[in-house]
């Protein structure tokens, strides 16, 4: 069972990566506007040049 | 569009050069209005960037600076069929956004370390029962307490400071309880993990502050959107004045522009924005939003005018003094201090528990501790059971069960279209047995209507409201409202101070007073049927007809009333107006407990003696002499149209033209109230049970954990029930008022 010394940490390293993931998510804004993101998405033009 | 408005204040001017506007957007509907809000304001020039949020229709625009007056951006949107109204962020709103983003993270946090910390913990549970070996057990507890306590550290704080702010006022709240049961649990742990021993309770631990947390997540996520949407009809109502600059020359500014000392000009037909002193000009002003009085009063040069009231004759030019000088307003300021000081006496039912639920959950886990010492357990033993006992009854369900119903109910007033301003509002909304009306704007519309319109002639009163149309006089724009055909008549003139006339098909047609229409002998007959009520006359040709014009009561007072009535709640009218005024509105409404002309010292007085009476009084009122009765009373609601200070002391503020809100309102609370007593209840059971169990020993962290899991789910399925039958939106937020909402730059 000695493979659980680096499996598991490795199996929170990951956890804490989407942690980390979300925090960044939350602080750039990704969460102010959810319904707009929601409709945004099905409109094609919306890169503007 | 001869003026243009000045929007300076609101623009931010940031260091890159650009300047910054934030809108809020009335009219959006569909995704469509994104793009076409955005590139519309894109094709302007010199716009950088221009974002809509869809979610609290808030739209950001940036330009580079000096390229562009701001009001270009409004009426850019006003041409694409959008009405926008300069925002500025309150700083009550910045502080909710960053408290909820706070509670989000600490909310991430305690959910990370309690999923891996129980996928630690099922390993060590099935273990346990099989053939897990010492060592990788210690392995997974340390492990476990190593994402623990910095979860803890961090995820803790909202419940941490809470707690050291109770304590240091010398109360108790349900905090208190959670941070003792929370640091003793961790505590023990690791001690036991320190030990090699068999189980710890990190897995109870940060799944506890992870329910709690989603609770408190909850609940000022559905205050912040509550908040977001009533500060947007602020600034929907938000009105503009003509300034008189030194020069004499005449700007349009938002209110929130004008200073003390400015000089304003307010013409026929149009409201007073501030609080002020006539320089010139004399004018008959309607201040009911003000003292409910419906009656005019005759203002001249050094009369003193309020913030609300409406210009009727003639034009005035006043300066703006500081808010708070007028004799009402120190009144009303004077009353407000004292009754609010009152109010902060109420305590809060989950407080109220928590004050009794500590003490008997610390001494539960002494006796526990003494009885197992007694009984010739070793000390370890006993702590660990008395530790256990503190664990279990760590109020998880407590703490949850009145969070909850709050989110669920205030969620069902938003769709009924009640906006809650205070989260205990539910148990003090729940208790009421009193509802006190006050009559102008609240039982009646804010607004002038015409009551007779049934009795004319349907060809002539079409005819009289298109020709109101071109009038700018108060009265005229109640009528003007039912025209159908919404095109004004040619070559209209307007004499001032007696009506409009024109000529029609070759025949003369005359609205206005009824001297000036010739009509005087009609008048008086029809005033005789409603002697309060303002007379319009109006002639086309040899017909003449007579309008009356009054503020109407809500279009379903009559039937709200009843039902309440029925219900058995007592309902008053306490009133500003005069008497004569009041009677017939109080005989129609079938009200025998009615009082008018009251100030607002009386309002308080009468409030009082129901008090006294052992009554639990709702106010509903909507005048600035209201916003004392509003404080005062056990619990208040206001319309939106309501003064700014009145909203501001309201528990709730109701959208619309109907009085239902009010109805469903106390509905809504007492089904509230009944779920919190309810889930108290299962809570208590919860405890009654798992007490005795951890008193025996017999509480393992797989018990813990189920216990608590299971008691928090239960309490949260309960609370769904708050969402029960939703009333008919009868004004959903989406459906606005419009006759409340001023139009900016018009």
């Amino acid at each position: 069972m000695e493979v659980l010394i680096y499996l598991v940490p490795m199996a929170l390293l990951l956890g804490l990566s989407g942690l980390a993931a979300f925090m960044w998510s939350l602080k750039n804004g990704q969460y102010d506007d959810v319904q707009g993101a929601a409709v945004r998405v099905l409109s094609d033009d919306d890169v503007r040049t | 569009m001869a003026e243009t408005l000045d929007l300076s204040i609101y623009v931010k001017r940031q260091d890159d050069g650009t300047a910054h506007l934030d809108l809020a957007v009335e009219g959006i509907d569909c995704a469509a209005c994104i793009d076409e809000i955005e590139s519309g304001l894109h094709r302007l020039a010199g716009v950088v960037d221009a974002r809509l949020n869809y979610t609290n229709h808030r739209l950001a625009v940036e330009w580079r600076d000096g390229e562009l007056a701001p009001a270009q951006v409004v009426e850019e949107l006003q041409r694409l069929g959008y009405r926008a109204h300069p925002f500025l962020a309150r700083l009550v709103e910045e502080e909710e956004d960053r408290r909820a983003k706070w509670l989000l993270r600490c909310l991430a946090v305690a959910g990370f370390a309690s999923m891996n910390i129980m996928l630690l913990a099922v390993s060590v549970w099935s273990g346990n029962v099989t053939d897990i070996t010492p060592e990788t057990r210690d392995f997974f507890h340390w492990l476990a307490a190593l994402i623990a306590l910095p979860a803890v550290a961090y995820a803790g704080q909202p419940f941490f400071r809470s707690a050291m702010n109770a304590l240091r006022n010398g109360r108790t709240n349900m905090d208190v309880p959670i941070v003792i049961g929370i640091l003793l649990a961790l505590t023990v742990s690791v001690v036991e993990t320190v030990n090699s021993a068999e189980h710890t309770y990190f897995d109870s631990v940060v799944m506890l502050l992870f329910f709690l947390l989603c609770g408190r997540y909850l609940d000022q996520a559905m205050r912040r959107k509550t908040r977001a949407v009533a500060s947007n009809l602020a600034s929907f109502r938000a009105e503009v004045a003509h300034r008189m600059e030194d020069d004499g020359e005449i700007v349009l500014v938002p209110t929130a522009a004008l200073k003390s000392g400015d000089r304003v000009l307010v013409r026929p037909g149009e409201r007073i924005v501030a609080d002020g002193v006539v320089l010139a000009g004399n004018s008959e002003v309607d201040e009911s939003l003000v003292t409910g009085e419906t009656a005019h009063r005759a203002v001249r040069a050094e009369s003193q005018v309020y913030a609300g009231s409406m210009n009727y004759n003639g034009t005035l030019t006043l300066r703006i003094t500081a808010a708070g000088k007028g004799t009402l307003l120190d009144d009303v300021e004077r009353l407000l201090e004292n009754a609010a000081a009152a109010k902060s006496r109420y305590v809060r039912l989950a407080d109220r528990v928590a004050k009794v639920y500590a003490p008997v959950v610390h001494t539960a886990a002494a006796i526990t501790a003494l009885t197992w010492i007694a009984t010739g357990a070793s000390i370890h033993d006993a702590l660990i059971t008395a530790i256990a006992v503190l664990i279990i009854t760590c109020p998880c369900a407590l703490a949850l069960a009145v969070p909850v119903v709050q989110v669920v109910a205030s969620g069902s007033l938003f769709r009924a279209g009640v906006f809650l301003n205070t989260g205990d509002a539910f148990e003090r909304l729940a208790k009421v047995d009193t509802i006190v009306f006050d009559k102008t704007g609240t039982l009646t519309l804010p607004t002038m209507s015409v009551i007779n319109a049934g009795d004319l002639e349907p060809d002539l009163l079409e005819a009289a409201c298109r020709l109101a149309l071109s009038s700018r006089h108060p009265l005229a724009s109640a009528v003007a409202r039912m025209a159908r055909d919404r095109r004004p008549y040619d070559d209209v003139v307007e004499e001032p101070g007696q009506g409009v006339r024109t000529v029609v098909n070759g025949q003369e047609m005359r609205l206005g007073s009824p001297v000036f229409c010739g009509a005087q002998g009609i008048a008086d007959i029809t005033t005789q049927t409603d002697p309060v009520a303002s007379v319009i006359a109006f002639c086309w040709g040899g017909k003449q007809a007579v309008l009356l014009v009054r503020q109407a009561l809500r279009p379903d007072a009559r039937l709200v009333l009843q039902n309440l009535r029925e219900h058995g709640f007592d309902c008053r009218i306490l009133s500003g107006d005069r008497p004569e005024a009041v009677a017939p509105i109080a005989a129609t409404l079938g009200i025998a407990a009615w009082r008018g002309g009251c100030k607002p010292a009386d309002k308080i007085e009468a409030l009082e003696a129901l008090k006294a009476e052992g009554r639990k009084v709702l106010m509903v009122g909507d005048g600035l002499n209201d916003a004392p009765a509003l404080a005062a009373a056990h619990v208040s609601l206001s319309p939106i149209s309501a003064a700014d200070l009145t909203q501001a002391h309201a528990d709730a503020v109701f959208l619309g033209d109907k009085l239902k809100p009010v109805q469903d309102t106390i509905e809504i609370a007492r089904r509230a109230h009944g779920l919190m007593l309810q889930n108290l209840g299962i809570a208590l059971v919860y405890n009654l049970i798992a007490v005795p169990l951890a008193f025996l020993g017999c509480v393992t962290p797989l018990v813990a954990a189920l216990a608590m899991s299971g008691s928090s789910t239960i309490v949260t399925l309960n609370a769904l029930r708050a969402r029960g039958r939703t009333p008919a939106p009868s004004a959903g937020p989406a459906a606005q008022p419009q006759p409340v909402l001023a139009a900016l730059g018009a």
